[in-house]
């Protein structure tokens, strides 16, 4: 059935097994049933998604399906998750099929983000699959006329000891042995019996994406397929007044031109038609717009304070005996608008056949994305499936749920054909929601020894989560455009310990005294929502540049002054295997041009612990900052896939080093005029650092989200790596040449 | 309107017929199905859509189809196939250098025209090869790996 890249994209493969064909699976069964009480609580997504059998299948064939609600984002979930669910049931890797993220198959696991696919699906699955496998033993215990103890299992066949008594996972399947509700009472595996967990196993989507296989969204083809565009409003909050539609229509292969208030798009029987179509749609369109964006530059900040805020008291914390700080220091840190900046445009192919609609998304969550679906598009949920499949790497909430909506639209416009619909470059640039610009202002008093006596962190930032699916609103945005346009829910602040903008602006170090103050801005000019770290990214740069200002201010080396402040022992063990790796030598001076910064964080201070060391070139002429090396300690409790977390870590220190360097979205009082790559440049190959990550495996404690632990150490390091260059503080992201330029005293030379 | 074009693309003869100044990528996603080149900006800035031409990486989000008749086009899927992998195919596997993967194909196609024309570059070399393409994922590093393991092969 399947192509030589094992992915045949005909409508019946990408259909099967979505209706009937899956028997004795359901997830219709509502639980808790009503006269239940409080049910105990389970752990990880399976308190939610209670089905035993809606996470496994051991199927006849000798294969297991596992279905999980987190999705692949080019992060290799889906391979640990497998390891995870193998391990824990004795079969082979090879014989799982992963099935993520579909409103008609998986369990309903919200949004793959946080960083908690492991946490969450993959502690799901441990428990579910031992639990499984008990079930199985037991069955096969009854059968074979053995005790269950005396039962081992290998590659799913079960094995008596005297090795005569022999029965397969695939031959007790009859009797729907997993048809029941999961009790999580099995004990997943010890850490000495895995034989998967810990190791590096190749990810298993890799060999068709570098052979052409059809791997993304972007590359499902269906039968009758046409090619959609839309043409968005030149800026927010602009009005469309004409347009020419008859001369659009009349263009080659163009089949639908949609017009609805503000929202314009068409649908073209080949993709340079409707690429084309849209070009000229784009030219004839007259909009009415409005100087309603913030000032650029420096006076943004002072715009983004001066707005409406709901303020809230973080963390507050009082020792009984006041000490009298023997100096005081106070800095601003701020951080523009950044970027997703994926390298594929969003994209998603939408079928309304019947009265019902189909989507194929690479949205992180098929069922928020599905109910803010039925609201915009005013259906009932029950007529809609959304089913995940790959788009390219997303970092956060950019385009994908809104292109869906698009496609939907125009779906609904060519009598029942598929359509696909890719942005343009432009369309993501300057529509996805961007990470929040943020202020931030920190203050501390210093004892006559040097330590911190009070610490005060006071931010400003928008919200950073503005996804689609909540209760209240559509944050879809062309629900926002059309005639009757939908409102965008209200903007709200993910609550602590994680928090969104105040993310890992709570300290981890043992201040005797501290206030953390959020102000979350709550009008939004320019689009924002999450972006890979929220908050976490510029409180960890404002926090950890700030330690570093106090412990030169204290006379004291920066990794021993993070050290006497912090108990955690997991947290030092990062920050010490990091300057060990490095070779840390306490208090040099930098050269003047080159120079050595460190930076720690906890990811929301409940996750990954990652330190990180920069070593930094300054050209003293231009003001250019080129990061050389950056070595990486990370402890993420149990690790699953070294390799995959390697990689996380990896990824992750280059693109906050590219957001470090480089990145800002710009826009004048009207208009996003960030709008494709010459815009907004991020780091090419001759400017990425080396990167050395050093995994500390503490097999015996729960794994700890990692994916996006690496974004605020690195940028805190780097900045701390420039001062130690320099002897200049940049407080300003991102740390361009001119800033750097400014700050050595030779702006304008 | 439309024309007949006869396109040399992994030494099979292809024949479509659309307008001229149609970009190759859109004849070889959608007429061809072939999937590699990807579609990243359109606007020869990110590298995505790379394929080989006559020995060079040219951006086919830009490459009008007139511009490419009688000549050798090969596509990621013209070097190997997952049974039978390209030595950089292989070395990208073996170095596990991709997050989401969508660039990867820029990548693979620019380090043949590179490998075609020079058998041992330096780390700089293949860095500077590579300038132009962009990664969002940061997978950078492992792609120089993978490049610099494929050199090591014999046949590339």
């Amino acid at each position: 059935m399947s192509d030589k890249h094992g992915f045949k994209l005909t409508r019946r493969q990408f259909m099967r097994g979505t209706g009937a064909v899956i028997v004795g699976f359901s997830l219709s069964r509502i639980w808790p049933p009503a006269f239940a009480q409080d049910p105990p609580r389970l752990p990880g997504s399976l308190n939610t998604n209670r089905a035993l059998d809606g996470w496994i299948r051991i199927n006849p064939n000798g294969t297991v399906t596992i279905f999980t609600g987190k999705v692949e984002l080019g992060q290799g979930i889906l391979t640990a998750l497998a390891q995870i669910a193998a391990d824990e049931l004795d079969v082979a890797l090879n014989r799982i099929e992963m099935i993520s993220g579909d409103t008609a198959r998986t369990p309903n696991e919200g949004v793959t983000s946080g960083s908690l696919s492991i946490e969450n699906s993959g502690t799901a699955l441990r428990f579910a699959a031992a639990e499984a496998r008990a079930i199985l033993l037991q069955s096969a215990a009854t059968q074979l006329g053995v005790a269950a103890d005396q039962l081992s299992v290998d590659d799913g066949t079960i094995t008596g000891k005297d090795g005569t008594a022999k029965v397969t996972y695939w031959e007790l399947t009859r009797e729907d042995v997993l048809r029941r509700e999961a009790t999580a009472k099995v004990k997943p595996k010890p850490a000495s019996q895995h034989k998967l967990i810990g190791k590096s196993i190749p990810r298993r989507d890799i060999p068709a994406k570098v052979t052409g296989g059809a791997s993304y969204v972007q590359d499902m083809r269906l039968p009758g397929m046409v090619f959609g565009r839309v043409v968005r409003p030149p800026s927010y909050t602009a009005a469309l007044v004409s347009f020419d539609e008859a001369a659009v229509r009349q263009m080659p292969g163009v089949i639908a031109v949609v017009h609805d208030g503000n929202f314009l798009g068409l649908a073209a029987e080949r993709e340079e038609q409707a690429v084309k179509a849209r070009e000229a749609l784009r030219k004839s369109a007259v909009w009415k717009e409005t100087s309603d964006l913030p000032p650029a530059g420096k006076q943004l900040y002072a715009h983004l304070k001066s707005m409406p805020s709901e303020d809230t008291v973080v963390s507050e914390k009082t020792a009984a005996v006041k000490e009298t700080a023997a100096k005081t220091l106070a800095a601003t840190y701020t951080r523009p608008y950044q970027a997703h900046a994926t390298m594929g445009p969003s994209c998603a192919l939408a079928q309304m056949q019947n009265d019902k609609l189909t989507v194929w998304t690479h949205s992180q969550g098929v069922f928020p994305l599905r109910r803010a679906l039925a609201k915009a598009l005013k259906m009932e949920e029950n007529r809609i499936t959304a089913v995940h499949a790959e788009g390219a790497g997303c970092y956060g909430h950019n385009g994908a749920d809104d292109v869906a909506l698009d496609a939907a639209l125009i779906a609904r416009a060519v009598s029942g054909r598929p359509v696909k619909l890719q942005w343009m470059r432009d369309d993501e640039f300057a529509w996805e929601p961007y990470g929040s610009a943020m202020l931030i202002n920190l203050r501390a008093g210093l004892d006559v020894k040097g330590n911190v006596v009070d610490w005060t962190h006071e931010l400003w930032s928008h919200t950073h989560s503005t996804r689609p699916g909540g209760k209240s609103g559509v944050n879809l945005l062309a629900s926002w455009h059309q005639a009757s346009p939908m409102k965008p829910a209200p903007p709200d602040n993910i609550a602590q310990p994680s928090g969104g903008s105040d993310r890992n602006a709570v300290p981890l170090y043992e201040f005797p005294n501290q206030r953390v103050v959020n102000h979350l801005v709550t009008p939004m000019p320019v689009r924002v929502s999450a972006l890979r770290a929220l908050g976490a990214y510029a409180n960890v740069f404002a926090l950890e540049s700030f330690m570093d200002e106090l412990a030169m201010a204290a006379n004291a080396d920066p990794v021993e002054f993070r050290l006497r402040h912090l108990k955690d022992p997991r947290a030092r063990a990062v920050i010490e295997a990091a300057a060990d790796k490095a070779g840390w030598q306490a208090s040099p001076r930098g050269s003047g041009n080159r120079g050595r910064g460190i930076g720690f964080a906890r990811y929301k201070n409940l996750a990954s612990y990652v330190a990180v060391i920069a070593d930094v070139v300054v050209d003293p002429k231009t003001g250019n900052l080129r990061v050389a090396k950056v070595v990486a300690a990370v402890d993420s409790g149990m690790i699953i896939n070294p390799n995959g977390l390697t990689n996380q870590i990896e990824g992750g220190i280059i693109q906050s080093t590219s957001w470090t360097l480089k990145e800002q979205v710009k826009f004048d009082r009207k208009r996003v005029t960030t709008r494709s790559w010459a815009d907004y440049p991020i780091l090419t190959f001759p400017e990425v650092p080396e990167v050395e990550v050093v995994l500390i495996d503490r097999p015996d404690e729960r794994s700890l989200g990692s994916g996006e632990g690496s974004q605020g150490p690195t940028v805190a390091a780097i900045a701390n790596a420039l001062y130690n260059a320099t002897g200049k503080r940049v407080r300003d992201l991102p740390l361009t040449p001119e800033r750097v330029k400014a700050a050595l005293g030779l702006a304008g030379a | 309107m439309p024309q007949s074009f006869s396109l040399k693309v992994n030494g099979a003869v292809r024949t479509v017929t659309v307008e001229a100044d149609t970009p190759l990528l859109y004849i070889l996603r959608n007429d061809l199905e072939l999937n590699g080149a990807k579609f990243g900006c359109g606007l020869a800035q990110c590298g995505a859509c790379t394929v080989v031409v006559n020995g060079a990486a040219v951006r086919s989000c830009v490459t009008a189809v007139s511009a490419v008749v009688n000549k050798n086009i090969t596509t990621i899927e013209g070097l190997g196939t997952i049974a039978k992998p390209h030595a950089l195919q292989k070395a990208f596997i073996e170095e596990q250098a991709a997050q989401c993967g969508y660039c990867i194909n820029g990548m693979i196609m620019t380090a043949k025209a590179l490998l075609d024309r020079n058998p041992k570059p330096t780390q700089a070399q293949i860095k500077q090869a590579l300038a132009g393409n962009l990664c969002r994922c940061g997978t950078h590093n492992r792609i120089v790996r993978a490049i610099a393991r494929a050199t090591k092969e014999a046949a590339v």
